[in-house]
């Protein structure tokens, strides 16, 4: 059976281009970059390289890029980074309630030890208002991070409009782009952001390698201590092989995105409008424009998540859902639940990320197995009796 | 977010592929409804009584794979059982005889023992009224 997919924004696979062009950074050119004889040199100019792209990629200097090791660390040092070095001004820190985990557990993380936290709320599509951010503001606010585009829901935030309140109001500005970066056009100065989190294998890159903007002149005080690498702001040999990786994934992404926003957009409004058609009681999670090119994400009522991510997976497809069930800590997902979502919606969650190898046949397969999944579980469900 | 994958054993697989006793039934003799206090989920089990033995056993099931999977193995068991040798049945029993559930799942046995005992409760006392 053929094998569909469709969980690109977990992670996708590394493009064999990108294993080809990191292969010899393991063995023949393994040099230390900090080391000043020829292997150490080969090492530097690859990552110097992967600097350029991955900065072209997001319109910015290459001086203001740091290599991480993936979207989670570049999130932590965004936010404890920016508070610890400006604890003088204040303690205060505003977020949404559909962040990452990656950001809610460091505004927790912080929380402990004496910040505050401001997590602000969504609308039913998952849009922070702009009014929001402006009111949540106090004297003692230092940072903002409001994600790019969200995970589960797709929704695309007003970053740049978030980002010009932020910034009148002197506060600093992250955004987690990990599911944006390489995805849809992306330029720092004009989303206006200090700092920008992204992931290598969200674009396919390879995984354990990711990247932190910080604009130019923005206080950060460093995560990881040590040999003073990346300008002594991430300390610790750097992961060549990753970043060079990283790097022709960024450049590939580039020259590939318009192309691929068109086709996916393509793809993804077909899947939700044949989801709508064929399946009763079925209603569109996040926003229909206002949405990444490739997500789609599904509330199927009556009908449990893991279930249907189980079915579809004996057929073959791989999903995921928001469901309580599948989650490790049996909370349905605090996405779906912001957006105002009941439980029972929650639960029954689907999404389908699509990308680089999805096709047209693909989304008809979806099409053609999910309606009778759905029927199978329906007749099971005790829900739908007490609605009829 | 989470995918299932390959988590169940093959006997729960079955069982969730091809439920038994899954449905409605028209004047049953005992009903179970309850509520899954951890994550959410719903199970309703009916059964018929004859002669104080369990001839007839259905369930309707909102929830994950192990829910439905336990479910209907519960059917299973109870099928042919007296109330009392029904009341003996608990989840640890119902876990092995799908040769086991993975740890995050244990609570959604326990919906399937619940929902056992408040069929038979529902039968006691309707039984003692008549
Ligand atoms: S029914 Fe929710 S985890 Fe099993």
């Amino acid at each position: 059976m053929k094998r569909i997919y469709m969980d690109y924004a977990a992670t996708t696979p590394a493009r064999p281009e990108v294993v080809q062009a990191m292969l010899p950074y393991f063995t023949e050119a393994f040099g230390n970059p900090s080391s000043i004889y020829s292997y150490g040199q080969e090492a530097k100019a690859a990552v110097d390289q992967a600097r350029t792209r991955v900065a072209n990629l997001i319109g910015a200097r290459e001086e203001e890029i740091v290599f991480t090791s993936g979207g989670t660390e570049a999130d932590n040092t965004a936010l404890v980074g920016v508070a610890l070095a400006n604890e003088s001004k204040g303690n205060h820190i505003i977020t949404s309630a559909i962040e990452h985990h990656a950001v809610i557990e460091t505004c927790e993380f912080l929380e402990k030890r004496g910040f505050t936290a401001t997590h602000l709320k969504v609308d039913k599509y998952g849009l922070v208002d702009p009014d929001d951010v402006r009111k949540a503001i106090t004297s003692k606010t230092v940072l903002i991070s409001v994600m790019h585009a969200n995970n589960e829901i797709g929704t695309i935030q007003p970053i740049a409009e978030l980002a010009r309140i932020a910034r009148e109001a002197g506060v600093y500005f992250h955004t987690d782009a990990v599911q944006t970066t390489g995805h849809i056009p992306l330029d720092v100065n004009q989303l206006g952001v200090d700092l920008l989190s992204m992931s290598a294998h969200k674009f396919h890159g390879p995984k354990g390698v990711g990247a932190l903007y910080i604009k130019k002149g923005t206080p950060l005080t460093p995560f990881l201590h040590g040999g003073g690498q990346e300008k002594r702001r991430r300390s610790g040999t750097e992961n060549v092989p990753g970043i060079v990786g990283l790097g022709l994934a960024a450049e590939l992404a580039r020259l590939e995105m318009d192309g691929e926003v068109r086709r996916l957009t393509g793809l993804r409004d077909r899947l939700i409008a044949g989801l709508m058609e064929r399946i009763d009681h079925v209603r569109l999670n996040g926003h229909a424009t206002k949405r990444l090119p490739n997500n789609v994400n599904v509330s199927v009522e009556y009908v449990e998540g893991e279930s249907m991510i189980l079915n579809l997976d004996l057929e073959g497809i791989c999903a995921s859902t928001g469901s309580a069930c599948s989650s490790g800590s049996l909370e349905p997902s605090h996405v779906l639940l912001a957006c105002g979502l009941l439980h029972e919606q929650a639960h029954g969650s689907l999404r389908f990320s699509l990308g680089k190898w999805t096709e047209e046949g693909d989304i008809n397969r979806v099409l053609d197995v999910l309606p009778g999944i759905v029927s199978k579980l329906r007749a099971m469900s005790p829900l739908l009796k007490s609605k009829k | 977010m989470t995918n299932a994958g390959a988590i169940y054993s093959e006997k729960v697989m079955d069982h969730f592929r091809n439920p038994r006793n899954v449905g409605d039934m028209e004047n049953p003799d005992g009903v179970g409804h309850v509520g899954n206090p951890t994550c959410g989920d719903i199970m309703e089990l009916y059964i018929r009584v004859k002669d104080n033995i369990i001839t007839d056993a259905k369930f309707k099931t909102f929830g994950c794979g192990a829910a439905i999977a336990t479910s209907s193995m519960v059917t299973e068991l109870v099928m042919g059982k007296t109330i009392e040798e029904a009341l003996e049945i608990s989840n640890k029993a119902v876990v092995e005889a799908l040769d086991g559930l993975p740890a995050v799942k244990m609570h959604c046995s326990v919906l399937a023992e619940e929902a056992l005992k408040s069929a038979i409760d529902d039968y006691l006392s309707k039984s003692a009224k008549r």
